[in-house]
């Protein structure tokens, strides 16, 4: 039985594969490929292109009582360059990454080495435990933050009134940035951890008696080895964070009423994109923003993949 | 081998193993905190979270049971309506995602199909666009359609998911020997039995994982929902409970306290569901969750 099974596998291997991996494509094999994809494709038609399409064409034209709607071309992307409020959001959010991604990083990966290395129970319920905050939805992850850093229900009073100090509040504007960045790490770091642990568990331990046989102490391995070769993992955590942070909303959004006054409603382009679409009622001014941002965003992790991209991946 | 053997031959392996675990409990104390405060303080009524007491230990008074009939009948009983459409939209949303995501992926690694490898290109560059980005545009165009303020609103947006198409590309090229399916061919079944009978078993675990990321993604999103439905009936728990939220912020000490000791509860109902399915779907998404970064 096994034994037929693997002929015909050999069988099927030899006369099947010069036909499936040749240079022409047979028509039957084109007609179901598309099959499998097609429904997906749709989906990305109607709700990826087709949207994006719109909201191009949307941030075009200028809506006024006077005069009704009328095309001004790259007029709204002129005014949302020259618009105080949509450069203060993004001068935010290029900040807030420049900070924040450095640390989410060095913390997910400071906690995968050590549960790399340490090998117990504690460590195994460790890392759960820490994973936990990804599955919390963020805006329930920044209103638990918002209770805690509130001077009504949080223990910072508490704390720092047993030290006879006035306690620092995380919703003010001064502390706001600590404040979220405090929110967002919390929320990520455990989800990044997984994916790096991930990572250094596949690396193939024989390497690390090699290294130890050549006098390498635990500080060399990790960064001779460890790190250069979940190297992959960190980027692609990089691009996901840089990609969140930059459409910065859930955790300010749902903070704005807590902190009051420290929390504009430009605080970040797409807040603002939000409060001109809903508030204002100005969506051709609010899709503007949405695709300016978008169009950055894209272009930057563009160039970053290309510029980091390794051989060998599914299109070669 | 005894437990004590393999205790033996790791100690030399993991100097400062002591000082490490301090420094690892120190860390699941603070991942753990947010979670400690909406436990101890959704026993607390309204009067008693504003009265001054500990923060981080039980009032007087533990009132659960109390709490919970205030949050399960406030207005209705929304929060039972929120927490219902969350799992709809969740469930809905995130199976519908993961089948045209297991179909695109098994489609791209298997066959050589025209326009392939231009697809590809197109989707890795999808994975790139922020689906927040998106949200006013499909907002705009739903308008039109007149599909806003309604469950399609939330759920047909959910569909999309070109990170898990991706994943599930990488994952079928290795996972699915073509040899396997050439001799399902031999042995005459066609495409469609191919695919279900012996390539659908191989990509589980990547199956699984996607499902999870975008029941999570459903459940947890804040800003399309928030943007689509204006009727409360329809929202989901997060923004229902952003709703109280905020209702309760602007009213300050007038009248929205009231609705603090729900909030609490509500928040930590809310969570619940999640941390029960990762908790007992561990041996699937542990390994699922590296596949894309793997390459």
């Amino acid at each position: 039985m096994t034994t037929a099974t693997a002929r015909r596998v050999a069988a099927g291997a030899d006369t099947q594969k010069p036909r499936g991996r040749g240079r022409t494509v047979s028509a039957r094999q084109n007609a179901i490929g598309w099959l499998f994809v097609g429904p997906f494709g749709l989906i990305f038609l109607t709700l990826l292109v087709l949207p994006i399409g719109y909201a191009l064409y949307l941030s075009l034209f200028q809506k006024s009582l006077i005069g009704g709607t009328r095309f001004v071309g790259l007029g709204n992307y002129a005014k949302a360059f020259t618009d105080p409020s949509f450069l203060s959001g993004v001068s935010f959010v290029i900040s807030f990454s420049l900070v924040l991604i450095p640390l989410q990083m060095a913390v997910s990966l400071a906690i995968a080495l050590m549960l790399d290395i340490l090998v117990s129970r504690f460590a195994r319920f460790s890392r759960l435990m820490i994973f936990l905050p990804y599955a919390i939805p963020t805006v329930i992850g920044a209103l638990m933050w918002g209770f805690l850093y509130s001077e009504n229900f949080g223990p910072l009073a508490d704390i720092f009134g047993a030290f006879g100090k006035p306690a620092p509040d995380f919703l003010s504007s001064s502390l706001i940035f600590y404040g979220l960045l405090n929110v967002v790490t919390w929320q990520w770091a455990g989800y990044y951890m997984v994916i790096l642990y991930a990572a250094l568990q596949g690396i193939d331990p024989t390497l690390y008696e090699a290294a130890r046989i050549d006098g390498a102490s635990q500080w060399q391995i990790i960064f001779r080895i460890k790190i250069p070769l979940v190297a992959p993992a960190l980027v692609l955590i990089l691009v996901f964070a840089l990609i969140g942070t930059l459409q910065f909303f859930n955790e300010p959004k749902i903070l704005q009423p807590l902190a009051a006054g420290a929390i504009p409603n430009d605080f970040t382009p797409n807040m603002y994109a939000y409060q001109q679409a809903f508030s204002l009622a100005n969506s051709n001014y609010g899709s503007a923003i949405s695709f300016a941002l978008a169009a950055v965003v894209f272009v930057c992790v563009y160039i970053f993949m290309f510029a980091t991209r390794k051989r060998g991946n599914i299109l070669s | 081998m005894s437990a004590t053997d393999i205790q033996r031959r790791r100690t030399p392996r993991t100097p400062g193993g002591v000082p490490m675990q301090i420094v690892l409990g120190l860390l699941v104390l603070y991942f753990l905190i947010p979670f400690w405060w909406v436990i101890v303080n959704s026993s607390k009524s309204t009067a008693e979270l504003f009265g001054g007491g500990p923060a981080l230990w039980f009032g007087s008074d533990i009132d659960y049971v109390g709490n919970f009939v205030a949050l399960f009948t406030y207005g209705g009983g929304i929060y039972g309506r929120w927490l219902l459409n969350s799992a709809l939209y969740a469930v809905v949303g995130g199976v519908g995602a993961t089948a045209l995501a297991v179909l695109a992926g098994y489609g791209f690694a298997k066959y050589r199909f025209r326009g392939r490898t231009a697809s590809f290109a197109i989707l890795l560059g999808a994975v790139m666009v922020p689906a927040t980005a998106l949200v006013i545009p499909t907002f705009m165009l739903f308008a039109q359609a007149g599909l806003t303020n309604t469950i399609w609103a939330v759920i047909i947006p959910s569909l999309l998911n070109p990170f898990g198409v991706y994943l599930m590309a990488v994952y079928s090229r290795d996972a699915v020997p073509d040899e396997l399916l050439d001799a399902a061919r031999v042995d005459g079944a066609g495409e469609f039995r191919a695919f279900f009978q012996v390539a659908l078993p191989l990509v589980r675990p990547a199956m699984v994982t996607v499902l999870l990321l975008s029941v999570v993604a459903c459940w947890n999103n804040y800003f399309l929902p928030l943007a689509m439905l204006s009727d409360n009936r329809l929202f989901p728990v997060t923004v229902g409970i952003g709703l109280w939220q905020s209702t309760a912020s602007t009213y300050g000490a007038a009248g929205g306290q009231s609705l603090w000791s729900i909030i609490v509860l509500g928040c930590l109902v809310s969570v619940i569901p999640l941390i029960v399915a990762f908790l007992t779907l561990q041996r699937y998404w542990r390994g699922g969750l590296a596949i894309g970064s793997l390459k």
